[in-house]
């Protein structure tokens, strides 16, 4: 069946437009339906904090938002859609070019960090602005350390990630994608990797993210206590739609859905 | 030994180390052909037009599957029929480097594949353009695994120049041929050719070793 784009409004306006808005998203990989009709609007500066079992479709919410096309549905982000663009008053598949364009204002941060090995702490955060954005070696420098230095890892700047631990790596990460100065940061299971000693490292730059800055963030993860302590709102996805939202005090403390409680007391009783 | 002559040995050898020279020439540029052109059929196999990447990976199998020494005379002997007249430098460059360019393109797309997934979904979170993804970001980090198999041929290219001897380019064996039969001696000539390439390819599989170090050092990934 295909999907009727014309339902869907070309931007996205007004003050309380949100910044993140997924339209009845279906995500397939192949004949396997991942997610199906999505919807799900994020304001601007929220904390979401992604929860439910694996296979859930939880990790596909943000890959969409970065990394992967979509079936059906439209993707905004700050009024645009990302995954379609508009030609002639009308939406169509987003091209290549558009889709790069429209997920500079998105930042990742992944569970392995991925950062390039190639390069020093300080060359992974210099090298979008310079490559991407076209700043100035100067510039970019200035910014990449003003950002080492509020995840606390300028003292090693000129170190390559193969000589810095898994939380170090994360922080680096973290300084990566916010050199590029994202309006929208994706955590994927980002202390998922982590010694358990080096987790509140990484957990605490979030903090200081959340009360700093006027981020929006979508954060997927396994640790109910961190996603109770600084989210906004809580998603529990089961089966590829989400099952139960609500604020962490209510979804953690007083879940509505039987598979809710069944998933909050299975992670509480293997904690 | 028995009847091997000395004298002869040392008047020959000035003439059999200036066809190393050219032994080395032809090794060289022909493998500066193959190392640029190796690249572009790898990266022409992962373009998202499947025509393209079907043609060139066929072209690649066939270079593959015949014959060097085949090639090198298509160039040389077939190439005029179509208006394509080349001296048998040119052409031997071409032959050789056309040849191993194939295995080489062979060997950067499994250095390729060896970069981590991740890698491409993190140029992909940066934004960042196809070109610089490939040549700032996985070319590097596909350099050190692929050396290992481009030093295997870079001697092989260097081993597979007396083929060149076939249509006449003044290397090694041509000169050792030449002076066998000037002299009706060719026990001296080869003896040489053999030692000479030996000098040559076995401390180079070393160096190769060491120059694989330096990079990975270079690149920071130990």
């Amino acid at each position: 069946m295909m999907d009727d784009l014309t339902q869907y409004p070309l931007t996205l306006e007004g003050a309380d437009a949100p910044m993140v808005s997924f339209r009845n998203v279906t995500k397939r990989y192949g004949s396997l339906t991942v997610l199906e009709g999505l919807d799900l609007d994020v304001a601007e500066g929220e904390m979401i904090a992604i929860i439910g079992p694996s296979g859930s479709g939880k990790t596909t919410v943000l890959r969409m938002l970065m990394l992967e096309r979509i079936q059906e549905g439209v993707i905004y982000v700050d009024g645009k859609p990302i995954t379609h663009q508009a030609k002639n008053g009308k939406l169509v598949p987003a091209s290549d070019r558009y889709l790069r364009r429209a997920r500079e204002p998105i930042g990742m941060c992944f569970q392995h960090f991925n950062l390039f090995p190639h390069m020093t702490a300080l060359q992974n955060c210099m090298e979008g602005p310079v490559q991407v954005l076209g700043m100035s070696r100067r510039d970019a420098r200035e910014r990449a350390e003003d950002l080492l230095e509020m995840v606390g890892m300028i003292d090693k700047k000129d170190q390559h990630p193969s000589r810095l631990s898994g939380g170090q790596q994360q922080r680096v990460a973290i300084a990566r994608a916010l050199a590029m100065r994202p309006k929208v940061m994706l955590f994927d299971e980002v202390t998922s990797a982590l010694d358990p000693e080096v987790i509140g490292e990484v957990t605490n730059v979030i903090k200081k993210l959340v009360t700093e800055h006027n981020l929006t963030m979508l954060m997927v993860t396994h640790q109910m206590g961190f996603a109770r302590d600084i989210s906004d709102r809580v998603c529990f996805f089961y089966g590829g739609r989400i099952e139960e939202q609500g604020k962490p005090a209510e979804l953690f403390d007083n879940p509505q859905r039987e598979r809710t409680q069944q998933f909050l007391s299975a992670v509480k009783s293997a904690d | 030994m028995f009847d091997w002559r000395w004298d002869f040995t040392w008047e020959i050898l000035p003439r059999l180390f200036e066809a190393t020279l050219n032994t080395m020439i032809a090794a060289g540029a022909g493998y500066a052909i193959a190392v640029v052109l190796g690249l572009v059929l790898a990266l022409a196999q992962r373009t998202p037009w499947r025509v393209l990447t079907f043609v060139v990976r066929e072209v690649v199998e066939f270079i593959r599957s015949t014959p060097l020494v085949l090639q090198i005379f298509f160039v040389f002997f077939v190439g005029p029929q179509f208006g394509i007249r080349l001296d048998p430098w040119t052409s031997g460059m071409i032959a050789i480097g056309l040849h191993y360019s194939a295995y080489l393109s062979e060997v950067y797309r499994g250095g390729i594949e060896s970069v981590a997934k991740g890698q491409w979904e993190a140029c992909a979170s940066l934004s960042m353009s196809t070109r610089d993804t490939y040549f700032r970001i996985i070319i590097p980090q596909a350099l050190p695994p692929s050396l290992a198999g481009m030093g295997n041929y870079l001697v092989g290219i260097f081993k597979d120049t007396p083929m060149l001897s076939v249509i006449g380019v003044a290397e090694l064996m041509h000169t050792a041929n030449a002076i066998g039969s000037e002299n009706y001696r060719f026990l001296e000539p080869y003896t040489l050719v053999g030692v000479i390439f030996l000098a040559i390819s076995l401390p180079a599989a070393g160096l190769i070793r060491v120059f694989e170090g330096w990079v990975r050092k270079k690149l920071g990934m130990q």
